[in-house]
């Protein structure tokens, strides 16, 4: 177990973010604890508010104020990063993280041309002459599949369509060779026929440099296709973790069970989708005990009173009373 | 079975030249963009026919002009007589929960207005007993009305839309991108609401999505449109056994399977066209794996098949005629 936590890249360790507020404060993240391993994808799935995107934040130390990380650690590559100050951070951002956001518009600055964006990223963690950090740029290009890429070097981002532009964005990410990709939501503003593309570019970018990939979507068919491992959140908390195929064939948790049959199937035509009741509770109201008892079929008093803890059950890693056996 | 909605040969144009001073300037001739290019369909009552597409491909100018938000520039959109004798009445749901419903008004004044729009009540008691119902059946509660939109997730507005839409008593249902918003246990509970609606009040659905298992789950048969056209149109079970189209076969390929994860395949790197210049013949030519210089220069007729499906293409035209010919 230890040996496989020091050789990770990225290990977050009961990781709590809290947001205080007029109305009291309220725990955004509760108790995360994972891990990515080189050349690994994980992807973490939830519903809106789950606080997927707010683990990505919080690694990368990108948390609005007074949004602030209130315990647990976080370690990248061997160093524990989430006490470092914004100057120290911002040397980790690019160098040791590289990010994907969903927007591809609205990560690329309008006014510079795609070729300076990527010079100015390289040049600031990289030593290298204008001539050298240039190509190096066109050969990014070229790596995430831009066709022509010394053309396409002085173009601006408004010239580029919604795929080719995701692909800038993770050639942005790549440039300084970072050790963890941190990938939110990056195929959700596209189409499917370009999702496919960009899914399997991450995928073929992950294997050839050993990139560590944390992959935030609400897309479980994205996962099913591009993710090794997968975490599952609800409410701020993790509920399962695990290899993909056995989270999605033989979920441990009955939340993950839930949202695996909502999902329209492609194979079978059912009559009714199988539907959770309810929603998730607002993270200033979470109940006690397991955040989802109140929309479980089988909660009982247990899981009312006390909070599960991810405990491990099969290959992988799930918070349920239902695993821990005995009366609930 | 008799259609609920006819559309022929429906065209609709838009301008989009630059401003007048700019073309006289900079000698620009008018531009215009041919969102939707001479497309016919029905859906037949009490059925549900979806349009699927990428982003861009002129379905949801498809609904807008179905509904009459938008005036077609060429072709009909023709609704058969409903039970008063009258051409059936349509109502919209929109894509987006959070824009479609004022979040300055109560939520039982948002589902009054086409009850007092529409004159189908007469006393305002009626008319708030009426909107009780019509919160009961989309799942909430009648003292729900009393609150305003930003009190509900997006799930819960989207069920007040459909209880907007429910309240001018329609009987055919255009729906563009219902869930596309939503989580997919949310969207779960919306497509299981639209499907007991459906079963409940007879109603006909034409139902715009880019999500071909949400289409495969709702659909009795399916349109698929790619740049402004239709380019095949089957029975559901029909098109995801046998798509004959191949931007169908490109666009069934891509779906992520979650029971079937199809992990390093190989994907055509190819993107749409700008609408603004589709390409000439066929306009899925440039991305087409079987393009040939017939493609290139002539547009492929509907051709209808003896299963009921239609489709464009020039290749498989000559497929059957080989097979014919042997």
């Amino acid at each position: 177990m230890t040996e496989h936590l020091s050789s990770a890249v990225l290990d977050v360790r009961g990781l709590c973010v809290e947001f205080p507020g007029r109305h009291g404060t309220v725990q955004a993240l509760s108790d995360v604890s994972l891990s990515i391993r080189p050349g690994e994808i994980l992807g973490v799935v939830g519903e809106s508010g789950a606080g997927k995107s707010m683990t990505g934040l919080a690694v990368q130390g990108l948390l609005e104020p007074p949004g602030r990380i209130s315990g647990g650690e976080v370690w990248v590559g061997g160093r524990r990063i989430d006490q470092l100050d914004d100057k120290q951070m911002q040397q980790v951002r690019g160098r040791q993280i590289g990010a994907i956001f969903q927007d591809p518009l609205t990560s690329l600055n309008p006014l510079f041309t795609v070729g300076a964006q990527l010079v100015e990223t390289i040049r600031l963690h990289l030593k290298l002459s204008k001539a050298d950090a240039k190509a190096r740029a066109i050969q990014l290009l070229k790596e995430v599949g831009i066709p022509a890429p010394e053309a396409r070097y002085d173009h601006y981002p408004h010239q580029f369509s919604g795929g080719m532009r995701q692909r800038v964005v993770i050639a942005l990410a790549l440039a300084a060779e970072p050790k963890l990709i941190i990938a939110d939501e990056p195929t959700t503003a596209l189409d499917v026929s370009i999702q496919a593309q960009i899914t399997s570019l991450l995928r073929r970018l992950c294997d050839d440099h050993g990139t560590a990939v944390m992959l935030v979507t609400h897309d479980m068919g994205v996962i099913a296709e591009t993710a090794d491992r997968v975490a599952v959140m609800y409410a701020g908390r993790l509920v399962e973790i695990g290899p993909v195929a056995e989270v999605l064939k033989n979920a441990r948790h009955p939340y993950t069970r839930g949202l695996m049959g909502s999902i329209p199937a492609l194979g079978r035509r059912v009559e009714r989708l199988n539907q959770i009741d309810g929603s998730m509770p607002r993270l200033n109201a979470i109940p006690a005990g397991c955040a989802f008892n109140p929309r479980c079929p089988d909660a009982g008093p247990r899981c009312r009173k006390d909070r599960p803890e991810p405990a491990q059950v099969g290959t992988g890693v799930a918070a349920c009373w239902l695993n821990a056996g005995g009366v609930l | 079975m008799s259609d609920a909605l006819t559309v022929n040969d429906l065209t609709c144009n838009f301008d989009v030249s630059a401003p007048w001073l700019n073309r006289v300037i900079e000698r620009k001739p008018r531009q215009f963009v041919r969102a939707v290019d001479d497309i016919s369909f029905s859906v037949p009552m009490g059925g549900c026919l979806s349009l699927v597409g990428e982003s861009g491909c002129g379905k949801s100018t498809v609904a807008r002009l179905v509904t009459g938000l938008y005036r077609a520039s060429e072709g009909e959109v023709r609704f058969a007589p409903g039970k008063s004798g009258e051409p059936l009445s349509a109502q919209m749901i929109f894509q987006d929960p959070y824009a479609s419903l004022n979040p300055r008004w109560r939520v039982r004044n948002i589902i009054a207005e086409p009850l007092r729009e529409l004159k189908l009540r007469n006393s305002e008691a009626e008319i708030m007993e009426r909107v009780g119902e019509l919160l009961k059946i989309v799942g909430l509660a009648p003292s729900d009305g009393a609150k305003f939109p930003h009190e509900f997730s997006g799930g819960q507005r989207q069920r007040i839309s459909i209880a907007r839409a429910l309240a001018g008593e329609p009987e055919f249902l255009v729906c563009d991108e219902p869930t596309s918003a939503l989580d997919v246990s949310v969207q779960a509970q919306i497509l299981n609401l639209m499907r007991k609606l459906q079963d409940e009040m007879g109603l006909t659905y034409l139902f715009i999505s880019h999500d071909m298992s949400v289409v495969r789950h709702m659909s009795d048969r399916i349109a698929v449109m790619y740049l402004g056209r239709i380019v095949e149109e089957a029975d559901t079970e029909t098109l995801f056994a046998n798509p004959r189209h191949p931007y169908t076969q490109l666009l069934l390929e891509t779906i992520p399977d979650i029971t079937h994860p199809k992990r390093g395949r190989s994907i055509a790197a190819s993107e749409v066209p700008s609408p603004l210049n589709p390409p000439s013949g066929c306009t899925f030519h440039p991305r087409c794996p079987f393009a040939d210089a017939r493609c290139k220069s002539e547009r492929p007729e509907m051709r209808s098949f003896a299963d009921g499906s239609r489709a464009a293409c020039h290749r498989i035209e000559e497929t059957v005629k080989a097979i014919n010919a042997a």
